[in-house]
């Protein structure tokens, strides 16, 4: 049972740990939770602080990977899907982190919402919900483990040092992710973070939530249905249709027409002189321009006609077989 | 947030609530006219493909939502595992159980509305789709198959379509006679096997919000693989199974051609029998002797037996399907050189 900041004398150094968000939660009076309240939440605080150099040497040593976490975007879509459907009264939600471990990263792939309830004074979790869950997940993909857990809102709170007590032991050196789906700052801020225990030894220990940094991973099929998806955002019901072949190539090519003169009016500028000149886009520009072949006009003419001849043969014996199967439909109905 | 549950709050089993099932009987109709998809759904999918089915095996799971007026929608998903042969004491319709109750522990929408199958290329109508998507559609009027091509969604555009079978073949699977007499009578061609119904994608506000966020911050650069000139892999795959298709189509015309030929074969044998026995009759009553007793013909020439044309069915529906498929992968490429030879003309 790790207490909170408010105890540890050396209060300045070390960055806030868990402030308690309402004074009667912590134990401990109100004059020392200023402290730690006026340090704004871990990120803004220098993570690895000079003075910390214990800290950073534990960081590296246990946490598997590094300090990357690598997020699909189908767990960000399913953390905010259960936030919808939470229950009447709960102000946030939480839930598992399943993914995997490598060498360099640790990258979540999948999560499930594990009932909870949460009140001033205690918290409670469906401990064999998860266990559950975790092990009907398994069947399905066996190479996922326990990452973490993850809840909704803005702050890490005390309740959540006592989740993330529960979830140590499921996983060695669990990862919290806040998703702050109450849109502070108009913007929803997804900030995952490890613990590290702190504090005087001797006295009673705190622990220490340092952050990490998030970075999205997609699949290539993920990053074609995560464009599709993100055009709701565009229509005024937030629906859209599957569009058809010529559409999507119209659409395509509209996009590249976009960034063409995107490119282009950056060249102008350089040009005329509005904008300094930056030798790695000039390079990248370069590999741009040597990109389009040069053949001469007579082999591009016969590779065109050859590839044009081969589709349109392909269209009209696609033609014809369908026509061929109609056909014998008709027959065998007479 | 609350509104998510009225709709889960009425049946206590998970095949309860078929809502439309009055209506939709009434009219004849289809039950359902459109599929309404959560972002979220789409991406369960695109990811249980990407994690479990490489190569040929298709990868299954369940489809959960409910049913409004005359939309489906499906709001959440989960895999099936795939069959392996040490798991024999798995238990399918147990984890299905275990899974949405679970799942109704955090309030998510556990009807079970239908189903959704990878596909290699295109090819899924098989008896087995054919089967289960029957045993659905029977225990729930409004289910849906939705159909995801991990193929082609990669070359550059989200490949989801959704099927229903048609109320004719739903009678013709009722009464499981699939004979060639059967299927006239109900007047099946290969067309009206399975309809497609359209689908829409909605998110909610956050998940917009949530959207907006993750392109702020990703810094995945924008992929351009449906603008890309190659197609002959595909295109050889894709006719390569048409091919395949084409051959056992002939075969199933051949075995039916020999069924006809016994058959007319069997008629004129009939028929000369009876002659026999007439003129013999004739002649013996002639001679003053009893006629030949009538013997049952039948007994004596037994009539072969139909092949069911199901598999025929399917197997045209299969060959449509792909025609349709390779059609509009030529029309894409088409445009798409004609854009290079523009290019490269105004390059001269």
């Amino acid at each position: 049972m790790a207490a909170t900041a408010p105890v540890p004398a050396p209060a300045p150094a070390p960055p806030a740990a868990a402030p308690a968000q309402s004074p009667t939660a912590a134990p401990a009076t109100p004059a020392p939770n200023t402290t730690p309240a006026a340090a704004p939440p871990p990120p803004a605080a220098p993570a690895p602080p000079p003075p910390a150099a214990p800290l950073s040497a534990a960081l590296s040593g246990p946490f598997p990977g590094g300090r990357v976490v690598r997020l699909h975007p189908v767990v960000l879509a399913s953390i905010v899907d259960s936030f919808e459907r939470r229950n009447e009264g709960a102000a946030r939600v939480i839930g598992t982190l399943l993914g995997t471990v490598d060498k360099h990263s640790v990258e979540v792939t999948n999560c499930f919402s594990v009932p909870h309830n949460e009140s001033e004074d205690e918290v409670a979790v469906d401990m064999e919900f998860a266990k559950n869950m975790y092990e009907l997940h398994k069947k399905v993909s066996p190479s996922e483990i326990i990452l973490g857990w993850y809840a909704t809102g803005h702050d890490i709170t005390e309740h959540s040092v006592l989740i993330h007590e529960y979830y140590s032991r499921e996983a060695h050196n669990p990862i919290h992710l806040t998703v702050d789906t109450s849109l502070q700052n108009s913007r929803m801020s997804i900030k995952a973070y490890v613990s590290a225990p702190m504090g005087v030894p001797g006295k009673t220990m705190g622990v220490m939530f340092t952050p990490l940094t998030v970075k999205y991973v997609y699949y290539d099929t993920e990053r074609i249905g995560v464009d599709l998806i993100m055009k709701t955002c565009f229509s005024p019901n937030r629906v859209i249709g599957l569009s058809s072949d010529l559409q999507q190539v119209g659409s395509a090519s509209a996009r590249i027409q976009d960034t063409l003169t995107m490119v282009l009016q950056y060249a102008e500028d350089v040009l005329s002189g509005k904008v300094a000149a930056d030798n790695t886009v000039g390079r990248f520009l370069m590999d741009l321009i040597n990109q389009v072949p040069k053949i001469t006009p007579e082999d591009f003419e016969t590779m065109l006609n050859s590839n044009i001849n081969d589709l349109l043969m392909v269209t009209y014996l696609a033609n014809l077989t369908q026509s061929q199967i109609a056909l014998n439909e008709k027959l065998l109905s007479l | 947030m609350a509104s998510r549950k009225e709709g889960s709050g009425g049946a206590g089993s998970s095949f309860g609530a078929s809502k439309g099932k009055g209506k939709a009987a009434a009219t004849g109709d289809s039950a359902v006219k459109q599929v309404q998809i959560d972002g979220l759904v789409v991406l369960k999918i695109i990811k249980h493909y990407q994690e479990e089915g490489q190569g040929n095996e298709v990868v299954q799971g369940v489809l959960l939502g409910l049913v409004v007026d005359d939309r489906l929608e499906i709001t959440n998903c989960f895999p099936f595992p795939q069959h392996t042969e040490d798991d024999a004491d798995f238990d399918e319709v147990q984890y299905q159980m275990e899974m949405m109750r679970s799942l109704r522990h955090v309030n998510i929408d556990h009807l079970h509305v239908g189903w959704y199958q990878s596909t290699y290329y295109g090819s899924f109508v098989t008896r087995a789709l054919l089967d289960s998507q029957f045993s659905y559609q029977h225990a729930i009027e409004e289910s849906v198959v939705l159909i995801y091509d991990p193929i082609k969604t990669a070359q550059g555009s989200l490949s989801l379509k959704a099927y229903r079978l048609t109320p004719k073949l739903m009678e013709v699977c009722k009464e499981k006679d699939f004979s060639p007499e059967a299927l006239k009578k109900a007047n099946i061609a290969y067309e009206n096997m399975f309809e497609e119904v359209p689908i829409v994608i909605k998110n909610s506000y956050l998940i917009n919000v949530m959207l907006w966020e993750l392109e702020k911050k990703s810094a995945v650069a924008d992929r351009h693989e449906l603008l890309s000139l190659a197609s002959s892999n595909h295109l050889g795959k894709s006719l390569q199974l048409l091919m395949d298709r084409v051959d056992e189509m002939s075969q199933d015309i051949v075995k039916y051609n020999t069924y006809l030929r016994n058959v007319s074969k069997q008629q004129q044998q009939k028929h000369q029998y009876q002659q026999r026995r007439q003129q013999e009759n004739i002649q013996r009553q002639s001679r003053g002797e009893a006629p030949l007793p009538e013997e049952d013909i039948n007994k004596l020439f037994k009539p072969p037996q139909p092949p069911p044309r199901m598999e025929s069915l399917l197997i045209a529906g299969q060959i449509n399907t792909y025609c349709q498929n390779i059609k509009e992968f030529n029309a894409q490429n088409l445009g798409k050189l004609f854009m290079a030879q523009a290019l490269q003309d105004y390059n001269n």
